[in-house]
């Protein structure tokens, strides 16, 4: 197992696993989406108190759901390259943060959309779930700001690390605001018994897995870009690009 | 005709689905992007190396 595992964290092996398995991830979560957005969008009964503007929830939670995850990724992978110093995790760090501020940015804006025909007001400045999202969406990019103010990757590796794992605490308050404070948002429903009809509850689970698939996909082909970066005078990235069929 | 105007809340549906549709292309055409530019200044940097050699 440790074995694979420091396999794994060569940037040779990581590059050619992850050319095999990014594409089958990208086209396996290509069709979940679709299913799943099918079923949200034209076979799942409505809500009998939102109508069907609660189809968005298809949309919203998974985006929600992958907005805390690449946070969690991009701070665990920093702590990994802080103590183990494995540079293959800072360059997972590195390939999460755009994917994560994305998804975070989704979040936002469909829980906005959302929130006009549901509470008469696209935005809440006194709301603690909203605040924090927005408040990860600007840790996402100072993580990426000070990343590219720094020209010496190591030490931008390391000061970004320290700042992803400093936000975490946002992260536990974006999840927890719903539990801890009086918010206009609602409080934890999808993992909950008896919130949901399994009607509706599927096809969100289809969206979350196909969600997450997609972003495996995406941070595969990230990671790989940031790998090529960071290994572009070493023997084996000349020799992948100097072959016959390249590697890209 | 009923789907689209998903009793009355269609505006705001088919927003947040276009607006996800119109995300995730984009995060998925920028990362392909960054990675043909990295791909391509490596590899001409390379050939030249190898034309001086």
């Amino acid at each position: 197992m440790w074995k694979w595992f420091h396999q794994l964290a060569s940037p040779p092996h990581f590059y050619r696993i992850s050319l095999i398995l990014a594409p089958w991830l990208g086209i396996s979560g290509l069709i979940l989406v679709a299913y799943g957005t099918w079923q949200g969008l034209f076979v799942v009964p409505m809500d009998y108190q939102q109508g069907d503007a609660f189809r968005i929830i298809y949309v919203h939670v998974p985006s929600a759901y992958l907005s805390m995850m690449a946070y969690m990724i991009m701070a665990t992978s920093g702590a990994i390259g802080l103590i183990w110093r494995i540079k293959l995790s800072h360059a997972v760090a590195a390939a999460a943060a755009p994917i994560g501020a994305g998804f975070t940015f989704l979040a936002l804006c469909t829980g906005s959309i959302w929130g006009r025909p549901m509470w008469g007001t696209w935005w809440e400045w006194g709301d603690p779930r909203m605040m924090s999202e927005l408040i990860l969406l600007f840790l996402y990019f100072g993580y990426m700001a000070l990343r590219s103010s720094i020209d010496d990757t190591t030490k931008a590796d390391k000061a970004s690390a320290v700042l992803a794992l400093v936000g975490i605490v946002n992260v536990v308050i974006v999840h927890f605001s719903v539990e801890w404070w009086s918010s206009l948002h609602q409080g934890q429903t999808v993992f909950k018994k008896g919130t949901m009809d399994a009607d509706m509850r599927i096809p969100l689970f289809i969206m979350l897995i196909g969600f997450t698939l997609l972003f495996g996909s995406m941070l595969l082909r990230r990671i790989r870009t940031e790998v090529l970066y960071r290994e572009r005078r070493t023997r084996w990235v000349r020799e992948m690009i100097l072959s016959p069929g390249g590697g890209a | 005709m009923d789907s689209l105007s998903m009793g009355g809340y269609g505006a705001y549906v088919w927003s947040c689905y276009g607006l996800t549709f119109v995300i995730v292309v984009f995060l998925n055409w920028r990362g392909r992007l960054r990675q043909k530019r990295i791909y391509r200044e490596i590899e001409v940097r390379l050939k030249a190396l190898e034309d001086r050699e």
